[in-house]
């Protein structure tokens, strides 16, 4: 017997894509003028439509009490799996069985009325997802608490400061009981102190063993909370397993596994005065490198050619997370160059990365102008083999920088 | 666990469809009360325009009645007669209107939340409902005022309105669902309403269109094909009394409000899953 909550089979989700249509619904019009040129030719109408599949045989079982996080890349298939499942939009092929209730959280505050004060859409929007006005009753003190915005319950929500309408929203949201939680990135809105509230929240919730399905790109929430995971690319369900597994695979799936990284060439018509080719990734004793440890110290040797005399040339490298968040950039100083071909090489220092992937940034200008900007085709791999000395806990968790503070442990009394 | 089992599933009709529209009858409930509460919010004279738009709209179609010298039975007030007539239409024609457009307005639900999405139209009706009930009391003073008292069909009045709001809601899924993949309906809305101001009974009496000897049988059959003409009829003999109703008009205006309606519901349910796609 499967003590299976959600049950997906074969599920599959495809849009007409109509191409030289500039409009986002279709007028009456067209479809009249459309249908009148199809008696004449029949092709046209077959060249403007194309299937789309968002969503591409998916199976999976979700059990009782499971915590899944759906991850994957923009444009994987993830909010249309979230849809599907919340009964928004129909599926095209598959079948689903969900045995409880479901709620679904796919934006915060979904149907806020601006007018209405904070009071009267903290009714309108529990009964939105699915709450009777005995329960919403039973929970108005919890979920103003939470909020946070006593004060101004009786104001109406467009004047509030988009923090508070979020954290109202979300109050709302988190008093929800349902057996099957459905929850859509909500957690990238709001300072980082409420988004720690929301998630501790969250884990509450999920500890009382209700099942939760969760769509998130920030790896470390979907750690935190999820103890499986479902890892989609292009609509397809490529790995499913515990949530680190699947964490595992989807940043492996970013790897080039390279310490050669080749740049696109110029475009055709392009005239800048410099264009970087490649970079590489060596040791301090110039070795290529695919991953670096953990600690271990690296160097960038960008290759660059200068086509023609040029003033005030500086060239760049950034360092950010693969979720775009830059981490440091460095700059060359500003000098004269000659045609030729150069190096540039960045050696690093006592800053040390925490494991993982990191996208590097290169970027060449001339007096503040932007010649070449690259920044999806170099990646750092820094690998959880360690070159330190001494043994330290060292994890994502602890922060991206694993230096040390200096700490000093004194008794005063 | 077992009766919160839902399969999901391509082309399957919903059998709990009409369960569930029960189940959400709270948020049937919460959306009209928004709309209310809403509507009026941020205006200077607020509640009073419930007062205002009708006693406009009766001022105007009852000085366009005398101008053309329109039919008056004896003894009714040509005020209460075009009372009783602007009376439904105005019911007819807002929640005609607001139903037909509820959809695009509530886009951002429809996107993001499930539930069963006749709600929507349904509850915009409620407002309407609640305009009635100020125009009635108008009409209601209207007659204190020319000691004007009704017979005993005025208990009919309910079963009137009811028609009314059977035709109002039809044609109003009909047009919301279609709005919803074309938006051309947007532009159609405004104009039926203008339309039906000119082809409904309200500046003068059907009986001045079935006696006419200048109007053609055809036209006369085409008239009375409107059904707002069976629901003006019907609130006119309520109130004011006169010469009953045509039982045949009267029939032929149930059937299109229910033909309609039975349209309007089947065009729905069938496009509606498709409403979060397209809209």
């Amino acid at each position: 017997m499967s003590s299976a909550i959600i049950t997906v089979e074969h599920l599959s989700k495809s849009y007409m894509l109509r191409h030289q249509r500039a409009e986002r619904y279709v007028a009456l019009r067209d479809v009249i003028t459309d249908k009148a040129r199809g008696l004449f030719k029949r092709s046209r109408l077959a060249v403007t439509k194309e299937e789309f599949l968002a969503l591409n045989d998916v199976s999976f079982d979700v059990q009782a009490g499971d915590r899944v996080g759906i991850i994957g890349r923009n444009g994987a298939g993830k909010s249309t799996l979230l849809k599907i499942l919340s009964r928004i939009v129909a599926p095209t092929k598959g079948r689903i069985t969900i045995d409880g209730r479901v709620a679904s959280l796919l934006e915060v505050g979904t149907g806020f009325h601006p007018e209405l004060s904070g009071r009267e859409n903290i009714y309108l929007n529990g009964s939105i997802l699915g709450m009777s006005r005995a329960e919403i009753n039973a929970k108005f003190d919890e979920i103003v608490a939470f909020s946070e915005v006593e004060r101004f319950l009786d104001t109406p929500v467009k004047r509030y400061s988009s923090g508070m309408y979020v954290r109202l929203a979300f109050a709302v949201a988190a008093h929800l009981e349902p057996e099957i939680l459905i929850v859509d990135e909500v957690l990238a809105v709001g300072d980082a102190q409420f988004q720690r509230k929301c998630l501790g929240k969250m884990e509450e919730v999920s500890g009382q063993g209700r099942t939760i399905l969760f769509v998130s790109h920030q790896m470390d929430a979907v750690q935190r909370l999820c103890n499986k995971g479902l890892l989609l690319h292009q609509g397809r369900l490529i790995g499913s397993g515990s949530m680190q597994q699947v964490v595992d695979q989807y940043l492996s799936s970013h790897a080039s596994s390279s310490a050669t990284f080749d740049f696109a060439p110029p475009p055709a018509e392009s005239t800048a005065a410099a264009w970087a080719s490649g970079l590489r990734l060596e040791n301090q004793q110039g070795q290529s490198l695919n991953e670096v440890p953990i600690g271990g110290a690296w160097q960038a040797r960008v290759l660059f050619t200068v086509h023609k005399r040029t003033e005030g040339f500086v060239i760049a490298l950034g360092v950010s997370t693969l979720l775009e968040l830059p981490i440091r950039t460095t700059w060359s100083s500003p000098q004269t160059v000659e045609p030729g071909n150069y190096e540039a090489v960045f050696l690093s220092d006592g800053i040390h990365l925490a494991d993982g992937q990191y996208k590097l940034v290169v970027g060449l200008s001339a007096e503040g102008r932007t010649m070449q900007y690259v920044d999806n085709s170099a990646q750092l791999t820094i690998s959880d083999v360690s070159a330190l000395d001494e043994l330290r806990i060292v994890n994502t968790k602890s922060g991206l920088v694993i230096n040390q503070m200096q700490v000093h442990l004194t008794r005063i009394a | 666990m077992g009766q919160h089992r839902i399969i999901l599933e391509p082309g399957s009709a919903d059998k709990h469809y009409w369960r569930d529209l029960w189940k959400f009858r709270g948020l049937f409930w919460f959306l009209a009360w928004r709309d209310i509460l809403v509507r009026y919010k941020q205006t200077v004279i607020g509640i009073a325009w419930s007062v205002l738009r009708p006693v406009l709209t009766l001022g105007v179609m009852a000085f366009i009645g005398w101008l053309f010298n329109s039919n008056v039975p004896a003894g009714v007030p040509r005020l209460l007669l075009v009372a009783a007539a602007t009376l439904p239409w105005t019911f007819f024609s807002t929640a005609f209107s607001e139903a037909a457009n509820s959809l695009i307005a509530n886009s951002n639900l429809l996107t993001k939340v499930y539930f069963p999405r006749l709600i929507v139209p349904a509850s915009t009706i409620i407002v309407c409902l609640i305009d009635f009930a100020i125009s009635l009391a108008i009409v209601l003073v209207l007659m204190l005022v020319y000691r004007f008292t009704p017979d005993i069909h005025i208990l009919l009045l309910p079963l009137f309105l009811l028609l009314a709001l059977v035709t109002a809601l039809g044609s109003g899924l009909l047009i919301a669902a279609l709005n919803v993949k074309y938006r051309d309906f947007r532009y159609v809305v405004p104009f039926i309403v203008q339309f039906g101001l000119y082809v409904s009974p309200i500046a003068f009496t059907s009986s001045d269109i079935y006696t006419s000897d200048r109007i053609p049988e055809a036209v006369k059959l085409i008239y009375s094909l409107n059904p707002m003409v069976g629901v003006i009829d019907g609130f006119r003999w309520c109130l004011l009394g006169g010469q009953p109703i045509q039982a045949q008009g009267f029939l032929l205006s149930i059937g299109i409000s229910l033909l309609m309606l039975f349209v309007g519901i089947r065009y729905f349910r069938r496009t509606e899953k498709t409403f979060a796609d397209v809209i």
